[in-house]
C-alpha cells in the first residue's frame, strides 16, 4: 500500500495520486464532517501526508488549513513525514512483552538503525510497537504489514527481514 | 418564560436562555473565562460551573439552558472548591511572570483569581511545550495561553481566515498555525481580532514603544506623529473614561507633551485620499461608459488587513482595489516630501510615528512599495493600547489635559474623515464629494449621512441615481450608481465571491477588515462594555456634525496642497508618492518570499527556552541535564534500583503466566 513519494514517486505518479485524492473528495462532497475519512484515504493513496496533500485538502473541501492540520496532527494514525514501504509492528502486549518483546525492539532497533516511529534511511520500513495484537499464545510476534510472525527471536529476524 | 431560583431568588427569563446569561440579567455574577457572549461558547475552560439540583455533576452555566422549575446555585462550598481548583491547574501551567507582563493589571485571567479568591498556588509540575512566534504586527507567546481557544473562534467564524487552529492532543495541545509555521509566513491578515480577545497576555501587538522612546529621545531626529481617526474615540478608555468619549484634543496635547515635534493628523490625509479615490472611480466609471475595459466594482484600500487578506485569498482579482495607499502611509509620505522641502529637513532625519487602532498597520509599513527614495513613509506603527501606556509611562495625567490642536499643514480635516473610523463612513464621505462634484449640488441625504449604510450591519448597500449632472460629466446623467460596504472579512469574502462569479452589481465598495470598522479594530482598548461598538460609531459621527467643515474637497489645506505640491489628483507626483500596487500572495503564502517575521525578544526567548527545559526534565529524564542536579553516585544507584525493580517485576509476571498455564494442564485430563 502505502509508498514513499518524497523519493521515489515521479510527477507523473504525484499528479496521479492527487487526482485521486481528488476524486474522493468529490465521493464525499456535500456531506458534513467528512474530513477524516478524506485524510484516510488520502494517506493510503500518497503514503502520509505532507503540506501540500493538506494544503490541496485545505483547498479542495474549503476547510481552513489550520484546522486541517489540526486533525491530523490530533490522530496519531495520520503521519506528515514519509511512511516505509513495509511498516514493522512490533508486539508489546503483556505476553509479548515477558517473552523478550522488548528485546526484539532492541535488536531492530539496531540492526535497521531507526528509532521507534521512525523510518530506515532507504525508506523501507517504518518501525512501531503495536498494543497487543490478539496473538498472545505465539508471543513473542511481530507484524509486518498485514503478515504476523511468531515467537521471534533475534535469530528469526534476519531471515523475516530479508523477506522484504 | 421559563422560572427558575439562582441562590433562592426567583427568576423568569426567555426559553433557550442559558444560566449564565439569566444570572446576567439578574446581576448575579458567575466568573467565566473561555464564554464570550454572542461569539465563543463552548465550555472549555468549566470555571462557570454551577449547582443545578438534580443533576449528576456541576453544570457548565455556559452552556446549560434553563428548565422551568430549575434550581441552580451559584456559590456553594463545592462550586467555590472546584473553581478553585480548575483555576489553580490552568495557573500551573502558565507562565507566572505577571509584573513584567503586557496584560499586567488588565488581565482576565488575573482578575479571575481575585475573584476566586486564589491566594496560593498549589500545583507545580509539567509544563506543556511551548513556543514563541512574532511577527511584525502580533506576538503569540504560547508560554501564556490558556488554550481558551477564543482566538480560534474569532479568526474562524467572525473573520473567516481559520488561521489559528489548536494542533496536537492531550497536554501537547497548543493553539497555532497550521504545522507551527510562523505566523509571518501563513495566510493571516494581521487584523489583531485575536490580540483583543485573548483574556491573558498571549496574543498581542507586536510592540514598537521601544523604537518610538528611542526617536524621541534623540535631539538629531524630528520627530512627526499622527493619529488615526478612530484613536480619538476611544483612547479614553484606557484611562478610565466612559467608552466612546471623544478627546482629540487632549490627544494633540498629550502627543505634544511627549515630545513629538509635528503633531498630524491622519484625518488630513483622510481627505485627500477621498480625492484621490473619488478621481480614481469618476475616471474607472467614465472609461466603462465610454466603453473601454475597465475594472469595476473598485474596492476602497485603506484597510491593510483586507489588503492581505484580498493578496492571499483573491490573488487573480487585484485590479478591483483601488490603487490609493492608506491614509497614513499617504502622510508619512508627504510628511517626508512636501513638508521636509518645506522645512528643510532632511528626510533620513525625520521618524514618522503613527497612531492607530490597527495591528495590520504594523505589516504594511515594511512592505517595499511603502518606501519613497529609499525612506520608509512610516517608521512605526504604535496602536492605541500601546500610545496609552506610552502616555501613563511619561506621566502625563491624560484625563485632566486640556485641549490641544494638530498641526498644519497636515493637520487639519473636515467631518467626512472622521468617519473613516467607523463601517460605511469611507463610503459617505466619497459620496459626499463626488456626488457634488459631478452635480455641482449637495448629495441629497438628511444631515449629509447615507442612511442605508449607516449602521453595524454586516454587508449594506445602497443605490443613488445620479441627475443634473454639470456638462462635463452629462455621460452619468441618470447612471444608478450601486454601492455596497462591509466590515469583517467574513463579509469581504461574500463581496469577493461575487466577484469572482462575476455577479457583482456594484460600481463601489468599501471594504474594513474589522467587524464594524476601524473603531473595533485590534488595536483599539479591550473593552467591558457590551454596547462599546454603538458608542464609539456616535462619537465619531458627533465629531463629524460638529465640524463645520464636512466635505473632504473643502480642506482649504488640501486644496493648497495641490497647488503647491501635487498638481492634480492622480498626477504624476500623486502616483509616486501616495499610490501603490499590490501583490499576489495565495492562499498559503506559495506565491511569494515576502515573509512578516519579527526577532523574538531576547528575554522572552529565554523564559521560553527555560519553560521548555522544565517540560523536557519532567518528561524524559535525560541523563545529560541530570548529571548537572544531581551526583553521579545517586544517579547510578537510582538506575540499579530500576533495573532490579524491573527484572523483579518481569519474573513475577513470568511466575503468574507459569502458574496459570500449570494449572490449566493439570486440569485437562490427558
Amino acid at each position: 500500500m502505502s509508498k514513499n513519494l518524497e523519493t521515489q514517486a515521479t510527477d507523473a505518479e504525484k499528479k496521479k495520486a492527487f487526482e485521486q485524492i481528488a476524486n474522493v473528495i468529490d465521493l464525499y462532497k456535500g456531506k458534513n464532517d467528512s474530513l477524516i475519512q478524506v485524510l484516510h484515504l488520502a494517506q493510503e493513496i500518497y503514503g502520509y501526508l505532507p503540506m501540500e496533500v493538506q494544503e490541496f485538502i485545505s483547498e479542495e473541501m474549503d476547510i481552513p488549513l489550520a484546522e486541517v492540520s489540526g486533525v491530523v496532527s490530533f490522530y496519531s494514525f495520520f503521519s506528515t513525514v514519509p511512511r516505509g514501504e513495509h511498516t514493522i509492528r512490533v508486539c508489546m502486549g503483556t505476553a509479548c512483552y515477558v517473552r523478550g518483546g522488548k528485546k526484539i525492539v532492541e535488536h531492530l532497533k539496531d540492526r535497521l538503525d531507526v528509532e521507534l516511529g521512525g523510518t530506515t534511511s532507504d525508506g523501507k520500513f517504518t518501525f512501531e510497537i503495536a498494543r497487543c495484537i490478539g496473538a498472545c499464545g505465539l508471543a513473542p510476534t511481530m507484524m509486518i504489514d498485514d503478515k504476523v510472525y511468531k515467537q521471534v527471536n533475534a535469530n528469526k529476524l534476519k531471515s523475516i527481514l530479508e523477506e522484504y | 418564560m421559563v422560572n427558575l431560583t439562582i441562590n433562592n431568588l426567583p427568576v423568569t427569563v426567555p426559553a433557550g436562555t442559558t444560566i449564565m446569561e439569566a444570572a446576567r440579567q439578574n446581576n448575579i455574577t458567575i466568573p467565566s473565562l473561555c464564554y464570550v457572549k454572542d461569539v465563543h461558547k463552548m465550555g472549555a475552560c468549566r470555571i462557570c460551573v454551577v449547582e443545578v439540583e438534580g443533576a449528576k455533576s456541576l453544570q457548565a452555566a455556559c452552556m446549560t439552558e434553563v428548565r422551568e422549575g430549575m434550581v441552580v446555585r451559584t456559590n456553594t462550598t463545592k462550586v467555590r472548591n472546584v473553581r478553585k481548583v480548575l483555576y489553580e491547574l490552568l495557573l500551573s501551567d502558565h507562565s507566572q511572570d505577571c509584573p513584567s507582563c503586557t496584560r499586567n493589571q488588565n488581565c482576565e485571567f488575573q482578575a479571575m483569581g481575585q475573584m476566586l479568591g486564589v491566594e496560593t498556588s498549589r500545583f507545580e509540575g509539567e509544563r506543556s511545550s511551548v513556543h514563541v512566534d512574532a511577527s511584525v504586527s502580533v506576538t503569540r507567546d504560547m508560554t501564556k495561553c490558556i488554550r481558551c481557544r477564543r482566538c480560534v473562534t474569532v479568526c474562524k467564524e467572525i473573520q473567516g481566515t481559520g488561521v489559528l487552529g489548536a494542533q496536537n492532543r492531550g497536554f501537547d495541545t497548543e493553539i497555532g498555525t497550521t504545522m507551527g509555521l510562523p505566523l509571518g509566513q501563513v495566510n493571516c491578515a494581521f487584523c489583531g481580532q485575536c490580540t483583543v480577545i485573548c483574556p491573558v497576555g498571549a496574543l498581542r501587538a507586536t510592540s514598537s514603544m521601544g523604537d518610538t522612546w528611542e526617536a524621541l529621545g534623540d535631539p538629531e531626529i524630528r520627530t512627526v506623529v499622527q493619529v488615526a481617526p478612530a484613536v480619538r474615540v476611544a483612547i479614553g478608555e484606557e484611562f478610565g473614561m466612559p467608552a466612546g468619549s471623544r478627546v482629540t484634543g487632549k490627544l494633540a496635547s498629550a502627543l505634544r507633551r511627549m515630545g513629538f515635534d509635528d503633531v498630524f493628523d491622519t484625518n488630513f490625509t483622510a481627505d485627500l485620499t477621498i480625492i484621490e479615490e473619488g478621481t480614481e472611480l469618476l475616471n474607472r466609471l467614465k472609461s466603462a461608459l465610454g466603453g473601454k475595459p475597465t475594472v469595476l466594482p473598485m474596492i476602497t484600500s485603506c484597510s491593510p488587513g483586507w489588503i492581505k487578506f484580498v493578496e492571499h485569498s483573491y490573488p487573480d482579482h487585484l485590479d478591483h482595489l483601488s490603487t490609493c495607499k492608506s491614509p497614513h502611509t499617504m502622510l508619512g509620505a508627504l510628511a517626508k516630501s512636501y513638508y521636509a522641502e518645506k522645512t528643510g529637513t532632511d528626510p533620513k532625519k525625520m521618524f514618522v510615528v503613527s497612531v492607530m487602532p490597527c495591528t495590520a498597520k504594523k505589516s504594511e509599513i515594511v512592505r517595499p512599495e511603502m518606501c519613497n527614495d529609499g525612506n520608509p513613509n512610516v517608521d512605526a506603527v504604535i496602536t492605541t493600547r500601546e500610545l496609552a501606556k506610552m502616555i501613563t509611562s511619561a506621566g502625563i495625567d491624560f484625563k485632566n489635559l486640556p485641549d490641544g490642536d494638530f498641526d498644519n499643514p497636515l493637520g487639519m480635516s473636515t467631518g467626512a474623515a472622521d468617519i473613516f473610523g467607523l463601517t460605511g463612513g469611507v463610503m459617505e464621505a466619497a459620496l459626499r464629494t463626488v456626488y457634488e462634484l459631478v452635480t455641482g449640488r449637495e448629495l441629497p441625504f438628511d444631515g449629509l449621512h447615507v442612511t442605508p449604510i449607516v449602521g453595524l450591519d454586516q454587508v449594506k448597500e445602497a443605490a443613488i441615481t445620479i441627475t443634473g449632472t454639470l456638462p462635463e460629466y452629462s455621460m452619468l446623467e441618470g447612471v444608478e450608481a450601486k454601492v455596497a460596504v462591509t466590515s469583517g472579512l467574513a463579509g469581504a469574502k461574500k463581496l469577493m465571491e461575487q466577484i469572482k462569479k462575476g455577479e457583482s452589481p456594484y460600481h463601489f465598495i468599501e471594504v474594513m477588515g474589522c467587524p464594524s470598522g476601524c473603531i473595533m479594530g485590534g488595536g483599539q482598548p479591550r473593552s467591558t462594555d457590551p454596547d462599546v461598538r454603538q458608542k464609539r460609531l456616535s462619537g465619531l459621527y458627533t465629531e463629524d456634525e460638529s465640524k463645520e467643515l464636512r466635505k473632504s474637497h473643502e480642506n482649504p489645506f488640501v486644496t493648497s496642497l495641490y497647488e503647491e505640491f501635487l498638481v492634480e489628483p492622480n498626477g504624476h507626483r500623486s502616483h509616486e508618492l501616495l499610490h501603490t500596487h499590490y501583490v499576489p500572495r495565495g492562499k498559503f503564502n506559495q506565491l511569494t518570499d515576502e515573509m512578516f517575521v519579527a526577532d523574538v525578544d531576547e528575554n522572552i526567548k529565554r523564559r521560553a527556552a527555560e519553560a521548555a527545559m522544565r517540560h523536557a526534565k519532567v518528561q524524559t529524564v535525560s541523563p545529560q541535564t541530570r548529571e548537572d542536579v544531581e551526583s553521579t553516585r545517586v544517579l547510578e544507584l537510582e538506575s540499579d534500583n530500576r533495573r532490579l525493580q524491573t527484572e523483579l517485576q518481569d519474573a513475577l509476571e513470568t511466575v503468574d503466566i507459569m502458574k496459570s498455564v500449570f494449572a490449566q494442564y493439570v486440569k485437562k485430563p490427558q
